[in-house]
């Protein structure tokens, strides 16, 4: 069942368009990767579904975001804040701003669970024990009273963790959550978010300019290039036989334990600034394989394969006559 | 003018604030700088029979309770108020910065000592330190000057302490230390010039505050001695008068607020174009 | 032919005091550390934070003072030297530094940057030869002349990153240190500016010291690798394909994310948070969260011995071959999950 779907979202920021017509859905226990590098557009989309955009001085232009048949888009403050912590959850990237200093972490996490669920303090002291104790926190009882400076990063992100499970949402938006921590750490709390989305059935929307999560983690995957997407498909498909030039270049210019010394292929050019964007596909400018329709055409989505859908001219039969 | 400050001087003239006050504060300095030549009469010269006079055709603002032309006083007062703020507030702004500079850059007992001697300047009213040093250098001109410069001292010197403390730890400090830079290099030519952006705008407020410091020690006689007019003293002087020639006070009141107001909006325009600029780095 | 820089018994500690008549704690960033660095070879430090290797970084270049050890490059003993004398070494030792626009002056042109290695070291350039200086600099970095006047906040974070490069190239060093010079940017710039450092340390004959936090960027970017782990070197390792020894090492590699989803792993392979560096324990750093750990582990520190050729382990009990499901060995962590908070 469909989850949360993202229609056809045009976001401003006065006269720039940081998000171009994206399109993406989830399904319920499903966890997607929204992967792309900086100035992609991905923690703007996140923003947009949490209705927070405002905050940024940024406004939509058109498009739907449905969640369970509702537009969110459409509902006015007040009724999204029903939403907000309750259905639909967030965690931030940096667990070290993400938490109030000036109250324990315990209390944090009660904090949702009198709001939204309407427990006494009593109950959600409990309830909050209980989750931090699900969440593999040792000594619970102690770490509730403690304060976001007295702990470890890796710490304060399973508290941000237990903070978003703890109105029982139906959907999480998690914005880069690994990204400030180590290593071995980033491993655990992905895979602790992986349980815990997988044995309550939440959907998780997992942004990330990190490859290697998406591929050990998410089910499904799509690729944001300046504000489009230009590929999406299972995490399978993408990664054995990605289609987009970019997606492949992107895969390519990772290096690993196993790459060759002078094989690390690197993508010529930088990202394109939101103030200009190439005319046409995005990417042309950079792409080993652009063809003379793609500085003039934006790219159509087009089904390609098993659940794949690319954004590029080569796989766009139609637009061949052009060039 | 590099192409920093030109971006700035652009940015101050762009917004209402900063046009109006540049423009005020111009024609204020202009009247000063040029008084000699085209002030209507000489600022010392009295006319006993036509004292106190209400303006007129031939006195613009009147007449004082001597008879010597109100708007040439003002004018010269213009040039009085502006040096002695200036000069003040630009010399303790050099000697502050580099003194809060060197004790956070250098830290342990050299802060200590630089930063006690600042909070003790600072815990005493600007005006109980300037009659200090009044009282000390005697009054005038001079004494006025060392007297301000002093009052300020400890304002600029802990606003460069906090700057330099907070850019010492920056990467390019490490960097110019890494390519072999010396102490002296390293302060004069990274930390100082960084830090001087809200030096500045402090520095100009400051000049405002000073002009009145200036006042008030000229309304008690112990600023410029006459007959340099000094709108402080050009007041005091009218209070005398306040009921029958009360455009003695009143001009070199207004002028007073018009060049502080002045100041200060010209301030308010520089934070603006400064925060814009910082805006955009982080970008 | 000796190394180019040799690092003995390295200490770095700092004193950290809450408050006036609070006692001193002690924090430990590096530990009793011993290395050489060959000529015209990349060593590359990989480690946690914490770990110390950032501080290793500056000590190297005597940036920071070390509290014990010693450091000599090319025979010269740094700590003994005095402040002019080892400014005037420092060309021949430089840094890139991590964050390119905090380590560029913003009231800098990128001319200005170039330059300024050359006044302070007393060499004064005519005009002309200046501009030409900079010129050569900048395309050397894959930049185009024409951004000889712009200021860092109007450069993307790759251009910031190559002026630095530029600026550690100036002075024409032998040793070039690079403190996780890739780690802010985007995956796609990080690969251009690796293949940007591979082609000059061939075409200058560059000895490199990389720090960097990425196990993968390592294994592919150095000939060496040493892995710290709370202020000491727990493994040195030739970076192709050696199969680690140390609990720690082999950890890491398979705590990586490996952007391939037909290799996923089940579980993490390691549990628990890094220990304070406040209270470095007795024995071995990391005991408590080893699977191998014994009563010895916990009370003598193993010290840095010979495995193999060019292979250096700190560990009483180091990985046994053919280890062929490296997920057995961490069965305790999986099922009991040690986790010690800060503080």
């Amino acid at each position: 069942m469909t989850l949360l779907s993202v229609e056809n979202l045009h976001v401003r920021f006065g006269a720039l368009h940081p998000i171009d017509g994206v399109s993406f859905s989830i399904e319920q226990g499903e966890i997607l990767g929204v992967v792309g590098e900086s100035g992609s557009g991905k923690s703007i989309t996140a923003l947009t579904i949490l209705g927070l955009l405002h905050l940024q001085g940024g406004e939509v232009d058109s498009g739907r975001i449905l969640f369970n048949g509702i537009d969110l888009l459409r509902l006015v403050e007040r009724e999204r804040c029903s939403y907000r912590g309750k259905q639909i959850a967030f965690i931030s990237q940096n667990p070290m701003t993400s938490l109030d200093p000036l109250f324990c972490v315990g209390d944090q996490i009660a904090q949702g669970l009198v709001i939204h669920l309407g427990k006494s303090w009593f109950e959600a002291r409990a309830r909050a024990i209980e989750l931090m104790r699900d969440l593999r926190i040792p000594n619970p009882e102690v770490v509730y009273d403690q304060f976001p400076h007295q702990l470890s990063g890796g710490l304060k992100q399973r508290i941000a963790i237990a903070i978003a499970l703890s109105a029982e949402p139906r959907l999480i938006v998690a914005d880069e959550p690994t990204t400030a921590l180590d290593v071995t750490v980033q491993a655990q709390v992905l895979h602790l978010l992986h349980r815990m989305t997988r044995t309550r059935g939440i959907g998780l929307i997992l942004i990330t300019h990190d490859m290697g999560v998406v591929a050990q983690i998410c089910d499904r995957m799509i690729v944001m290039y300046a504000g489009t997407i230009v590929e999406a498909g299972k995490v399978e498909e993408v990664f054995t036989g990605p289609r987009h030039p970019y997606t492949r270049a992107l895969i390519n210019c990772i290096p690993r334990v196993e790459t060759q010394p002078g094989a690390l292929m690197a993508i010529p050019g930088i990202v394109p600034n939101v103030t200009d964007y190439p005319p046409g596909c995005r990417f042309h400018p950079r792409c080993p394989r652009a063809l003379p329709c793609c500085s003039i055409l934006p790219p159509r989505t087009v089904e390609c394969g098993d659940e794949v859908s690319v954004a590029c001219h080569l796989y766009d039969p139609s637009d061949w006559t052009l060039s | 003018m590099s192409d920093w400050q030109l971006d700035t001087v652009r940015r101050i003239l762009s917004t209402h604030k900063g046009l109006v006050s540049s423009v005020v504060l111009t024609v204020v300095a202009l009247a000063g700088v040029l008084a000699p030549i085209i002030s209507p009469y000489s600022f010392s010269e009295q006319d006993l029979g036509g004292a106190a006079q209400q303006p007129s055709l031939q006195h613009w603002l009147g007449t004082d309770e001597f008879g010597r032309d109100l708007l040439t006083r003002i004018m010269y007062g213009a040039r009085t108020s502006l040096t002695v703020a200036v000069v003040s507030i630009g010399a303790s702004v050099v000697v502050g910065v580099i003194l809060g500079a060197v004790a956070a850059y250098y830290g342990g007992v050299l802060d200590r000592i630089i930063i006690t001697i600042v909070d003790l300047i600072w815990s005493f009213p600007d005006i109980l330190i300037a009659l200090l040093f009044i009282a000390i250098v005697g009054p005038g001109l001079k004494g006025t000057m060392i007297a301000i410069s002093v009052a300020y001292l400890a304002q600029f010197a802990r606003l460069g302490r906090s700057q330099v403390l907070s850019l010492r730890g920056e990467m390019f400090v490490e960097a110019a230390r890494s390519l072999g830079a010396s102490n002296r290099h390293v302060l004069l030519k990274h930390l100082v010039p960084n830090a001087i952006s809200p030096v500045v705008v402090a520095g100009m407020l400051a000049v405002g505050d000073a002009i009145i410091l200036e006042a008030t020690l000229g309304f008690f006689g112990l600023g410029a001695q006459p007959p340099i007019p000094s709108w402080g003293a050009m007041m005091a002087s009218g209070t005398a008068q306040l009921f029958n020639a009360p455009w003695i006070i009143i001009f070199p009141g207004l002028a007073i607020i018009t060049t502080v107001i002045g100041i200060n909006l010209l301030g308010d325009a520089l934070i603006h174009a400064l925060n814009i600029r910082d805006r955009v780095r982080t970008t | 032919m000796t190394a180019l820089v040799e690092i003995r018994r390295l200490d770095r500690h700092f004193e950290v005091r809450r408050s006036l008549f609070a006692r001193a704690k002690i924090l430990t960033a590096v530990n009793q550390v011993s290395f050489d660095i060959e000529r015209g070879e990349i060593l590359g430090v990989v480690g946690e934070s914490g770990c110390g290797k950032s501080t290793l970084a500056r000590l190297v270049l005597r940036l920071i003072e070390p509290t014990a050890g010693s450091i000599r490059f090319d025979g010269i003993e740094l700590t003994q030297l005095s402040d002019r004398h080892l400014r005037r070494l420092r060309p021949r030792m430089q840094m890139v530094f991590q964050d390119p626009y905090s380590s560029l002056d913003p009231r800098y042109t990128v001319e200005d940057t170039l330059l300024e290695p050359l006044s302070i070291q007393g060499i004064s350039l005519a005009r002309a030869a200046a501009r030409e200086k900079v010129s050569e600099l900048l395309s050397t970095v894959g930049l185009a002349s024409a951004l000889a006047r712009a200021y860092p906040h109007q450069l993307s974070g790759g251009q910031r990153q190559r002026v630095g490069i530029a600026r550690a190239l100036v002075l024409s060093p032998d040793l070039v240190v690079l403190d996780e010079p890739t780690a802010s940017l985007d995956v796609s710039v990080q690969a251009q500016i690796v293949t940007l450092l591979e082609s000059l340390q061939a075409k200058l004959n560059l000895t490199y010291l990389f720090i960097s936090h990425d196990l993968a960027l390592v294994s592919y970017f150095c000939d060496r690798i040493a892995v710290m782990y709370l202020g000491s070197i727990v493994e040195i390792l030739p970076a192709v394909r050696t199969q680690p020894k140390h609990h720690y090492t082999l950890a890491l590699m398979e705590s990586a994310l490996i952007p391939d989803p037909r290799r996923r792993r089940p579980t993490a392979p390691l549990a628990g948070d890094v220990l304070s560096p406040f209270a470095i324990p007795a024995g071995c750093a990391f005991a408590s969260r080893c699977a191998a750990a014994t009563h010895l582990c916990g009370v003598e520190r193993p010290l840095l011995k010979r495995y193999d050729q060019g292979h250096l382990v700190a560990c009483h009990h180091p990985v046994a071959a053919c280890k062929s499901s490296p997920q057995s060995h961490f069965q305790r962590s999986t099922t009991d999950d040690v986790y010690r908070p800060y503080g």
